[in-house]
């Protein structure tokens, strides 16, 4: 463990405090399998975001004012007249896109190589608990510049507590700092707007301890056997996560740069009235599929039960995929399953973006008002695909672990499968794989 | 994998994430706008100034009897090519009270200077209200922005003010339009209760460009883009600068990564 550091001071501190050995350990001669793909890049990608968005925030806030009278033009002040204020605000704006879009990319690898199974339990949940917080954090965040889309997207969201039985509208007066949406609201959402990230960066913390317990799992699925299987993490990941945050940041750059309020909604460019209701209120586009779960059932307090149950149904995933076999690589059916699966949330963010009535024709492949054209209506639309999105987890993969056919699957990393008569490994030798738990 | 699948592969993902994202933030457009050309479309696009300087002239004389523009200040008329000379008669020319009230503690008249921001018509919403047939101009300040769709550039507000602007004509039979309103066919609900400002020659152009109706609109549309973001042709020219540097960047990285995994099988 202790490394051996030509600098003498820092010798002399890491003989006391010992962080350099601790930083040496865990992020240079880190043993990580080295048979990752790209796919395990998002990872550092999520931590940078979280960086981006906690500097740009800091700055931000500097030019800030939470008060209903002043939020809006205090915002475009820092875009018009602040130095390179319209790149920070762009960069923050877009930053919580791109921090989404990482952080599912993240979730469905997750998915695919079954890196929430046994050992890695635990930190498959604090990775969900991470997802809430961002949640809540850019929600909040968003009622900051105070704009229509703002304002009564906050009314509409927060009046979602009402269906609570017997706390419920406490709860919202409490959210609310009174009897509507109005400064106490802004206030608060400020402060817990910044407070957030902070504890979104603890929890980021227990995430790679828990990581770094087992280390990183793999294309394969197959737990590393030894030295042969690993590689240091520096240099090796750093360089590869490096030229990732490139790419990436090229992607984020043309959002920033060319299209910075694409990803928004134009009606938070008129500041918020709460006399005059926008024609559709509609959430940023991380939340609708969620959006499109609570439209799907009538009944309101279902609704937001449902919603929320879309995320805590992944907190129980570890229980309810028993399959041996972690990768999805192995596993056919679940293949087929999994990318219909991406391709449901797809819907289900299509169906949250439209009003409930409009139809899907696909003859002339439109969503459009009600003409009477043949088609399926965007409601029944969502409710299918919640009905899949919640069958993949609760009967698909329980069903899966007890009926699927796996493919043979390696021996170690180091020893992929080898052609037809090669040692290999059948799937009825495959269990010891997993740990026992 | 090879670099030729990673290319693919990343590309095809991008385009799936994009094509996602686009839809997902596509909005509803009430009214049909027609995509006209402007200067300032794409990634080297620039603002024509004699082109800006004449929206200003439109604004200036014909939509800033009702409309504010309160989030822009004279001083930033320099940006559209006006000297300084030539913005502080553009101030003086209003008369605006003092935020410092005199030793007495009675409002200080004075006329305006290029630290002001536009000043308003109307005193507040009542008063704007009264003198417009209970409708409220709205502030011009974001209008382009406000009324662009979630579209990939900054001329979608020209284009949508552009139609509005050249949108008025007789009512289709049967059409019932309410009293005091105007039929529009680039309005949501083609009823607008502004009247028809722009009139072929209804502005004398200093650089001698005919003053049709067309190119009046074309012209306060550019001006009104511009309005909404004064910082665009920076943004767009940092713009360029960040990408040259990221794709080097990139490209550097990606030769160190494959030099330092070229030990491993
Ligand atoms: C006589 C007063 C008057 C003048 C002059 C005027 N407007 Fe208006 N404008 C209005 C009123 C009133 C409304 C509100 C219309 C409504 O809500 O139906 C309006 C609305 C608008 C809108 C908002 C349309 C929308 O999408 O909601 C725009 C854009 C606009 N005006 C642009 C202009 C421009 C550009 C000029 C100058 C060429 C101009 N106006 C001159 C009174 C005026
Ligand atoms: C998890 C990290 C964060 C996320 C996901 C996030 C998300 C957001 C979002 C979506 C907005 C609205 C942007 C817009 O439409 O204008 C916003 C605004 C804002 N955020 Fe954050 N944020 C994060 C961290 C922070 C931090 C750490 C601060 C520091 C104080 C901060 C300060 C602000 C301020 C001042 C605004 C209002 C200015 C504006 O709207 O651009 N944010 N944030």
């Amino acid at each position: 463990m202790a490394a051996n550091f030509k600098n003498p001071v820092i010798r002399w501190i890491d003989h006391r405090l010992p962080v350099f050995s601790y930083l040496h350990h865990e992020a240079n001669e880190y043993p990580t399998p080295k048979n990752l793909s790209y796919w395990w890049n998002f990872g550092s990608l999520a931590g940078f975001m979280l960086l981006v968005m906690i500097v740009s925030g800091i700055f931000l806030a500097m030019q800030y004012t939470p008060h209903v009278d002043h939020a809006f033009n205090s915002v475009e002040r820092i875009m018009r007249d602040v130095n390179y204020g319209w790149l920070l605000r762009y960069i923050h704006m877009n930053g919580a896109s791109m921090f989404f879009i990482v952080v599912y990319i993240h979730i469905f690898r997750g998915l695919y190589y079954g890196s929430y199974k046994a050992p890695r339990e635990l930190l498959w949940q604090i990775g969900v608990v991470i997802l809430l917080l961002m949640m809540a954090t850019a929600f909040m965040g968003y009622v900051l510049p105070w704009g229509q889309m703002s304002f009564w997207g906050a009314t509409v969201i927060t009046n979602l507590f009402s269906a609570i039985p017997w706390v419920g509208d406490s709860i919202v007066t409490l959210l609310w700092g009174g009897f509507s949406v109005d400064n106490p609201t802004l206030n608060r959402f400020f402060s817990l707007h910044y407070l957030l990230p902070f504890v979104i960066l603890g929890v980021v913390m227990l995430h790679v301890v828990a990581l770094h317990r087992f280390g990183s799992n793999n294309p394969i699925g197959i737990d590393t056997k030894g030295p042969q299987d690993t590689i240091p993490f520096h240099p090796y990941y750093t360089v590869k996560d490096l030229f990732g945050l490139g790419v990436f940041l090229i992607f984020y750059a043309y959002w920033v740069f060319y299209a910075p309020v694409t990803l928004g909604d134009p009606v938070n460019f008129v500041p918020a009235n709460p006399l005059s209701t926008p024609e559709h209120i509609v959430p940023e586009w991380y939340f609708l599929p969620f959006y499109a779960i609570l439209r799907s059932i009538p009944d309101k307090l279902m609704g937001v039960i449902a919603m929320f149950a879309a995320i805590a149904v992944l907190f129980i995933l570890p229980w309810l995929d028993r399959s041996p076999v972690r990768s999805g690589a192995y596993r056919p059916a679940f293949k087929l399953f999994f990318w219909m699966l991406v391709f449901d949330c797809a819907i289900l963010t299509i169906c949250g973006k439209h009003a409930p009535d409009w139809i899907w024709s696909p003859f002339s492949f439109s969503i459009a008002p009600d003409t009477g054209q043949a088609g399926i209506s965007i409601i029944s639309m969502g409710q299918l695909a919640t009905t899949y999105y919640f069958a993949y987890f609760l009967v698909i993969l329980p069903l899966l672990s007890i009926f699927e056919k796996t493919k043979p699957v390696p021996l170690s990393i180091s020893r992929p499968v080898l052609g037809a008569g090669g040692a290999h490994a059948s799937i009825a030798q495959a269990p010891q794989q997993m740990e026992k738990f | 994998m090879s670099a030729g699948s990673l290319v693919l592969k990343g590309v095809t993902a991008l385009v799936g994430i994009t094509a996602v994202l686009f839809v997902a933030a596509t909005p509803h457009h009430g009214v049909h706008v027609e995509k006209e050309s402007w200067s300032f479309q794409g990634f080297f696009g620039k603002f024509d100034k004699a082109q800006l300087q004449r929206g200003f002239q439109v604004y200036n004389e014909v939509c800033a009897a009702c409309h504010s523009l309160d989030l822009v200040h004279y001083r930033n008329l320099t940006e559209i090519g006006l000297t300084e000379a030539q913005v502080k008669e553009v101030a003086a020319a209003v008369t605006v009270v003092d935020a410092m009230p005199d030793e007495n503690g009675d409002p200080v008249e004075r006329p305006g200077l290029p630290s002001d921001p536009f000043k308003a018509p109307f005193a507040n919403e009542q008063a704007a209200r009264a003198s417009n047939n209970g409708a409220l101009p709205p502030d011009l300040s974001l209008i382009a922005r406000s009324r662009a769709g979630a579209g990939f550039g900054a001329h979608e507000g020209a284009d949508y003010l552009h139609g509005l602007l050249t949108g008025y004509q007789e009512p289709p039979a049967g059409f019932e339009l309410a009293d005091g309103m105007q039929y529009n066919e680039g309005f949501l609900g083609f009823q607008i209760a502004m009247p028809n400002p722009l009139s072929d020659g209804g502005v004398t152009y200093a650089d001698g460009t005919e003053a049709t109706v067309d190119q009046q609109a074309r012209d306060v549309s550019a001006f009104l883009t511009w309005a909404g973001e004064p910082n665009y042709e920076n943004r767009i020219y940092t713009g360029m600068k960040a990408m040259l540097f990221l794709i080097v960047f990139t490209l550097i990285a990606y030769a160190v990564k494959r030099r330092v995994w070229a030990k491993i099988h």
